[in-house]
This record gives C-alpha cells, structure tokens and sequence, in this order.
C-alpha cells in the first residue's frame, strides 16, 4: 500500500464519507489513488470554497469537514477558510499537497510553508515524514479536531510520501503527551455554582458555541427550567435553545436582542456556557454584566478569565457539567427565589419583539424577508448565513429551534462563508433543507461554486439579500462616518438571476412581498440546487450598540410590534435597576 | 538562543519553565504564541532533560499577569507542550554562559584581562596574539559586570546563552 492509499482508507475507516478538494500538481499521486478509490470526492471550483464547505459539513453534522488542496497557491486558498474554522472551533482537517521531501526549503514550483503560516490559525499540524505515519496522523487529526474544543488541523503531505510504499498499515494513533482535555469540572466548583445558583434571583444562562459542540442543549433546556433563568446566546450559540420558548431573549450583544442586552445588565448571576465573551458580545468590558456573580463553564481554560473576570470558573465539557450542576440543584431543597424575576423577563421579552411585518413596504424590507423565510421553512432546515448585515439579520429576527440549524461565521467573520458552508451542510445532512442566507457582497465572491452545485446537484437555496451595498460596512459610514458612503456601493451588476442560470441553476428574482415565500417553497419542491436574488431597502439599518460603548446603549429604535404598559424604558441607569424587579 | 538581551527593572521578570517534545518546530510554535499574545521575549535557550525525548525550555520575559497567565495558558493548550510553570524567581537558581572575545594587542593587556578573568572565576578558552576568549558561567548581573569591565579593552564579539534555570530544593515541575 502506497502513502496516498494509506491516507485514502484511513480517512474513511474513520467515516470520511465524502470530502472536498481541488487537484493540482503535487497531488498527482494523491488524486490518481481517489479514482480508484470509494472516497467521494466534490470538486470545489475554489480552494477556499473546500475549506468552507468542510466547516459547513462539520458545523452540520458534529463530524469532522475534509478539504484537500495543492501545495502552495492552493494551501494558501484554504488558509481563510482554515482561520474561519479556528475561529469558530470547527472540527476541519485540510491534507495539503506539498512538493517532494528533497525539494522542501529550495523554493521549488509551488511551495510554501503550510505548517508555518497555519501554525497560529490551527489545534494542530503535521507535516508527513514517512508514509508509514500515515494512519496515526490521520487518526490522531479525527481525535484532536473532536475532542476538548474543536479545532482545525492540517496534514502537509509531501508528493514523494504519496508514493512511499508502507511497510505496514498499522491502525494506531500517535501518542500526545501534552494533550488531555479536562472533561469533568471541579467539584467544588461545581458546589460553589450551584449555591450561588441557588441564592440567586435574578438569573440568566448565556450559552455559547460550545453548548451545540458538547450536544448539551437538553441540559441547557433543564437547566433553565429548573432554576427560572431566561436564556440569551452568543451568535455561535444561536439554536442551542428553543427561540421559540417563551423564555428565550434571542442573541445578546452588539446587534442583540434589546430584551437580552437589558436582563445580562440587570441579572445578578450569568452563567456562561462554553462562550469566550467575544467584544461582539459583551459590548464595553467594564460596563458588562455589572451587577452579577459570572460563572463561566468552559473546556478551554485558556478562555477562562481572558476577556472577562470570573467569580466562578469551571473547565470542563458543557454537557458533563450541566449533568453533575443539574444533580447538585436537584438535590438541594432550597426553595428558588426566581419565579418573579422569570415572569418580569417573559412580560418584558413579549413587549419587546422585533417588528417584522412590513407588507406595505418596497423595496422589500428584511424584516419581511425574515418572515416570509420562516414561514416558508421548517425547523429542521439549516440555514447558513453570510457575514454583515444578512448574518446580523438573520441572527436577530429569525428563530431556530434545533441545535446545529444555524451556522455562521462569528469569530474571524468571514465574507463568501454562507453559500459554501450550505454546500457542505447539504452534502453532511441530504434530508434537511439547507439554505444559505448572504448578502450580494459575499456571494459574489464564491459565486463560481454555482458550477459544484449543478454538476454534483447539490440542492442548496441560495438566498441573495441584495441591496447592492455592502450594508454593514455602509451602516456604520452612516452611524459614524458623517455618511461618506467610500467604496460600499457595488454598483449595477451582475445581474444574479442570469448569472446562475449560466451555471444551469434555477433562478428567480423577487421583489415584492410574499413573493419570497413562494420562491423558497417552489425551490425546495423542485429539489434543484436554486438562487433566489432578493431585492431589498437599501436604507434599512439595525439597531446596534456603537463599538466601545456599554450593552445598554442601543442606537436605532425598534420597530416594536406591540407596546406593553410599564416597559422598562429604553436607557436605563444601572442605578434604576438596583431598585426593584 | 538569545532574541532580545535587555532587562529593564521596570516591570516584573518571569522565568517560564517548559518541558516540551523534542522534535522540529516546537521552538517555532512556542516562539510564535508570545509574539502573537503580546509578549516580549528576552530569552529562550533550549536543551535536552531529563527525560528522552523531552527538551527543557527556559524562556525570560517580562510582563503583567494578568498576560503572563494568558500566555501560560496558550502554552499549556500546544500539543507539543507536556508542562509549563512560572517559576518564583527567589527560589530559583539560574545561569548563563558567556563567551567573551576580547581586543589583547600586548603581553600587558593580555595579563590584565586574565586577572579580571580570574576574579570572575571565568576561563581563556582561546588565545592570540590579537584576542583573547573569556568564557564565564553565572547570573545575568554577575555576566553584565564583567562585560562592562572588559568594554575598556574592546570587545570584538560577544555570546551568550540567556539563562537556563532550575527550582530550588527537591520540587520538580
């Protein structure tokens, strides 16, 4: 057996049922070996559409994404989407080619430092030695990407290692002493929440990515009945909990829900949940959470204490912890000191839902667009997003039900992410609907993947939000740039619907209200891959918290669906708060 | 390997002690974290310990803690790294080598730098009718003292490690 089919077998011994690349010359061997082989293999029409479509694959399923792509150019191509997938912490193995073993270090045709430049943006890399490594690099890759928190790894494979003829294709792994994830959480950490829990009255669970990556969303949901505490994610942590549940605040942060950024700032106990308090989240650091005890669950302990200070940290697996939290405050026969700070949140999220009915407007706004999506979609389909207003939007005004049916990029927030993602979500789960939900801006820098779709007959929605802007950048122009609108109009072209249907993919325009809906439902009957070019208000904005300033400071009103009597004003003074529920 | 040799009292000196594996771009990756998280660097030096397979990292750098316990941290979470302590820096003895060459045009010269040699309990390694090559072991200060004595005479060139450093007592890492 030769390096590459050592590779080949190990990748789907360990349930690598499809992954995505693009050939090139130093995967020569490597790509000769696929032809013969049962590895089903997509051919991307950009490296950085593999890379992104192995994360989408990851993100749907829990397992882990392959992406394969040449030595030089094509291993840089994947570095986006590899930083994307650190990020995010997203199981993703990348194999990259490399030129042969006596070349490395000469400059040759097509080389260059992969496990240098992924060195920072990586759990992991290997580069390959000896083609008998081959099956413990693979197996440790699976290992490392999954296990603790996820995380990339890359696999540099040398074109003479291709080649190599093993001795023996021995099925073990590589032995990392330096490697052992905490899982369980400590004891008395576990007892000290648990009484601070237990004391508190006015307490909100924050859940993160690491909820949907641990498949700790039942506990979430036990932990949040048992003790009263309304629930608000982090944007990776959207669709860990029900947003339906009454108790539900949606997304907290710089474009969260007001409802959500207001109970963080009232709550005297915020338990985070497998998050890293990104500043998209937690807004002014000092103006954060200010009048609650933090306990903050996290199986990274590098993440612990790093943006925010805790009072109470525990490192370990979210799922593990919230099992053996559950336990502790089930015994415990306290009575809960809750209930009213519960019904005051569930009064006041009611007052404060986001309008999303504008049937009298056009262009079409995308609060309508968000409505008519829902309606038309289940809550089995996974959408995917682009990032800026599109992400912002679909994060804010539209509802997920079940864990890994949202998938974005949050942390390296990475522009032509959405369309790719939903490839690989669709390819990972053929029976849910995937659509992905961008803005004009990022599609158009992956659009040539229209060409995977049709020939592989992937059926992904494509939704383009398009207002031929590059709104979240022109928002902030707006907010506080004086409106000098620089280098954000995109301009007249192209024109979408034609340039799908120059790659043979369904296309529609829609431009007035319901007709969204029944685009979406026609595209998903017809089972083809489709693109759907949505024209919207260009002048539409979001209310947000400027950068810099406290989570309570949101700018741009909401366009409230109904007014309750005895809403809690807008901007508040934590002095206010302290008074009364 | 020396990356940054100056050592300001102003903020609070760390003497970071690592056991990490022994094999090619450890260095790389443990170099790579501090730069990415912020902190300087004055030294690393790098050798085999106690245990096949596993080198010793002693890395100098200076900085506030809150940074140092992030750093720590990021070490702890690359694979290569087995185990990471900061030690306290009053019980711990730590050493470094000096090789001095030093201008020694004249029998008199020569016989005056001996001296200052001697008194530093360092060594002549190497000899010339131009040079002379001192090489001392000791704390960073008892190195910078005879450095700044040797200056008059003109140093042609100068080596040194950075410190390596050990706990006191019987504790081990």
């Amino acid at each position: 057996m030769k390096g590459g089919q050592a590779l080949i077998k190990s990748l789907i011994d360990k349930g690598a049922d499809t992954v995505f690349g693009y050939p090139g010359g130093q995967l020569l061997p490597l790509y000769d070996m696929i032809y013969d082989s049962d590895l089903k293999h997509i051919l991307v029409r950009h490296e950085q559409c593999a890379a992104h479509a192995a994360d989408g694959y990851a993100r749907a399923s829990g397992k882990v994404g392959v992406c394969i792509a040449t030595s030089g150019p094509g291993a840089t191509n994947l570095v986006t989407g590899i930083a994307t997938a650190y990020m995010d912490s997203s199981p993703v193995l990348s194999i990259a080619g490399q030129v042969p073993t006596h070349l490395i270090g000469n400059d040759a045709f097509q080389e260059v430092d992969m496990i240098g430049i992924t060195m920072p943006i990586t759990k992991h890399n290997f580069q390959v030695t000896d083609a008998n490594d081959i099956p413990a690099i693979v197996n440790s890759s699976f290992d490392i990407a999954l296990s603790g928190r996820p995380g990339p790894i890359v696999i540099d494979l040398p074109k003479d290692i291709q080649e190599q003829e093993l001795e023996e294709y021995r099925n073990e792994s590589v032995e990392i002493p330096g490697y052992k994830p905490t899982k369980k959480g400590h004891g008395l950490q576990i007892k000290r929440a648990a009484q601070t829990i237990i004391k508190s009255k006015k307490p909100v669970i924050l859940a993160g990515g690491g909820v949907i990556s641990a498949g700790a969303s039942n506990e979430l949901k036990k932990l949040s009945k048992l003790i009263n505490a309304p629930v608000t994610t982090t944007l990776l942590g959207k669709s860990s909990f029900p947003e339906d549940n009454p108790v539900s605040m949606g997304m907290l942060g710089m474009h969260g829900r007001k409802v959500a950024n207001l109970s963080v700032n009232e709550s005297d106990c915020l338990i985070a949940l497998g998050c890293r308090f990104s500043d998209r989240t937690t807004g002014k650091i000092d103006e954060f959470a200010p009048n609650a005890i933090i306990i903050h669950i996290d199986v990274d302990p590098a993440e612990i204490g790093k943006n925010v200070d805790v009072d109470i940290p525990i490192v370990g697996d979210a799922k593990i912890v919230l099992q053996s939290l559950i336990k502790l405050l089930k015994k415990d026969s306290t009575p809960l000191n809750t209930l009213k700070w519960i019904e005051h949140v569930k009064e006041f999220n009611k007052s404060c839902i986001p309008r999303i009915s504008f049937e009298n407007n056009l262009p079409l706004k995308p609060q309508q667009v968000m409505k008519e999506l829902a309606q038309a979609l289940d809550e089995e389909t996974i959408m995917t997003t682009d990032v800026g207003q599109n992400q912002m939007w679909m994060a804010h005004f539209y509802n997920t039900q079940k864990p890994r049916t949202f998938i974005s990029s949050g942390g390296l927030g990475t522009m032509g992410f959405g369309f790719p993602a939903a490839m690989g979500a669709k390819v990972a789960m053929p029976e849910n609907d995937v659509v992905a939900v961008c803005g004009d801006g990022g599609f158009l820098m992956v659009c040539q993947d229209l060409a995977t779709v049709k020939e592989y007959d992937i059926p992904v929605v494509v939704c383009v939000l398009d207002n031929r802007y590059l709104g979240m950048v022109a928002q902030w122009q707006k907010l506080f740039y004086n409106e000098r609108m620089s280098h954000t109009h995109l301009g007249e072209v192209p024109d979408f619907v034609k340039l799908a249907e120059s790659f043979g993919v369904r296309a529609e325009r829609v431009e007035k209200v319901g007709e969204t809906e029944k685009a979406l439902k026609d595209a998903l009957k017809s089972g083809e891959p489709t693109l759907i070019d949505i024209i919207i208000d260009p002048e539409e904005i979001l209310p947000m918290v400027p950068p810099g300033c406290g989570l309570t400071e949101i700018v741009g009103e909401y366009k409230i669906e109904r007014e309750i009597p005895g809403e809690i004003p807008y901007k508040q003074t934590k002095k206010a708060h302290e008074g009364g529920d | 390997m020396v990356m940054k040799m100056e050592n300001p009292d102003s903020e609070k000196n760390h003497i970071i002690s690592a056991l990490v594996e022994h094999k090619p771009g450890v260095l790389q990756r443990v170099a790579g974290l501090f730069t990415r998280r912020g902190f300087n660097i004055d030294s690393i030096t790098v050798g085999e310990s106690e245990i096949q397979g596993i080198a010793r990292m002693t890395i100098i750098a200076q900085g506030d803690e809150k940074v140092l316990e992030q750093v720590t941290k990021q070490l702890n979470k690359l694979l290569d790294v087995i185990k990471v302590r900061d030690l306290e820096v009053e019980n711990t003895v730590k050493r470094e080598l000096c090789l001095i060459k030093v201008h020694a045009p004249t029998e008199k010269v020569r016989s005056e730098i001996i001296q200052y040699a001697n008194i530093f309990r360092g060594s002549i390694i190497d000899v010339s009718s131009e040079a002379l090559t001192i090489e001392i072991t000791g704390d960073s200060d008892k190195i910078n003292a005879l450095t700044d004595l040797l200056k008059g005479f003109g140093i042609k060139e100068l080596a040194r490690t950075g410190p390596t450093a050990i706990s006191r007592g019987g504790k081990t890492i």
